[in-house]
């Protein structure tokens, strides 16, 4: 061990830090480099498991669930119940006689709790003003990026039952109202 | 003190240049995978599952295009460090 600096032209943080500054350029883009490729593997990981879920997916199996009240709900007027499950909130919309809609309360965007305003015949999300139509549930205008899944009802006897959700496409496809005795199913394609 | 050659710092900075843009490879590649995924979530979540397996193969492309690019950047990193 050294205990004393001989003589040297050198300064002494030369010494002590005797770091050349192009390797230290070197070793930090090779970490970089390495560090850019492994997040790399971890989108390739997010796609793969993707993939996986898309392969394996099981189609998933709905019980029936009354709302119970529905029949009450006044024209223009609209009921929340969860479906399918406990924490799934969704929104039954009155918007006939004999014509009801239901809808995913939660906003395909950021998951707020869309709202039914009346006036305007659409279902809003206040949170980043996203607007869906309350015919079909697709997008009018916001950064929703898609339609909110439509819960399938069916009339059974003097009750409304929900049967089933439907994640519609994301530009035309197929609308189905959920329907009332008398009630017309529309179709457009 | 190193006891590098005049040659020496050339070489360095040609391959200082080389990692450069080496780099900026890795970077757009990895700018494009990020696209890939979530654009191949968004349509999982939309129900289009037929996307997924493309995207996860195009993905693991773009992962080994990065990886080869990296190889490279070590390797020259190794040589002019082995002047």
């Amino acid at each position: 061990m050294r205990l004393f600096r001989r003589p040297s032209a050198t300064p002494l943080w030369r010494d002590e830090f005797a770091i050349d500054q192009a390797e230290e350029r070197y070793v930090n883009r090779r970490q970089f480099a390495k560090f850019l490729v492994l997040i790399s593997l971890g989108m390739l990981v997010g796609n793969v498991w993707i993939a996986i879920r898309s392969v394996f997916r099981r189609e998933p199996v709905f019980e029936p669930h009354p709302i119970a009240g529905a029949a009450q709900t006044p024209v223009g007027g609209v009921k929340l119940f969860s479906y399918p499950g406990e924490h799934d909130p969704c929104i039954l919309v009155r918007t006939a006689a004999d014509t009801f809609v239901a809808y995913s309360q939660k906003c395909t965007h950021l998951s707020c709790a869309v709202l039914y305003v009346p006036e305007a015949r659409r279902l809003e999300c206040p949170c980043h003003e996203g607007y869906f139509a309350v015919e079909d549930g697709s997008v009018l205008q916001g950064p929703p990026p898609r339609p909110l899944p439509r819960i399938v009802l069916e009339r059974r006897g003097a009750e409304l039952v929900a049967t089933g959700v439907e994640i519609l496409p994301r530009r035309g496809g197929h609308v189905a109202s959920g329907s009332y005795p008398g009630a017309s199913t529309e179709r457009r394609s | 003190m190193s006891d590098r050659s005049p040659n020496d710092g050339e070489k360095a900075l040609g391959g200082l240049v080389s990692i450069d843009g080496a780099l900026a490879l890795i970077a757009v590649l990895l700018v494009v995978q990020m696209w890939l995924l979530t654009a191949a979530l968004e349509l999982h979540l939309a129900g289009h599952y037929e996307t997924a397996v493309p995207a996860a193969i195009v993905s693991a492309v773009l992962f080994l295009a990065g990886l080869a690019l990296f190889l490279f950047v070590d390797a020259l990193d190794a040589e002019v460090r082995r002047g």
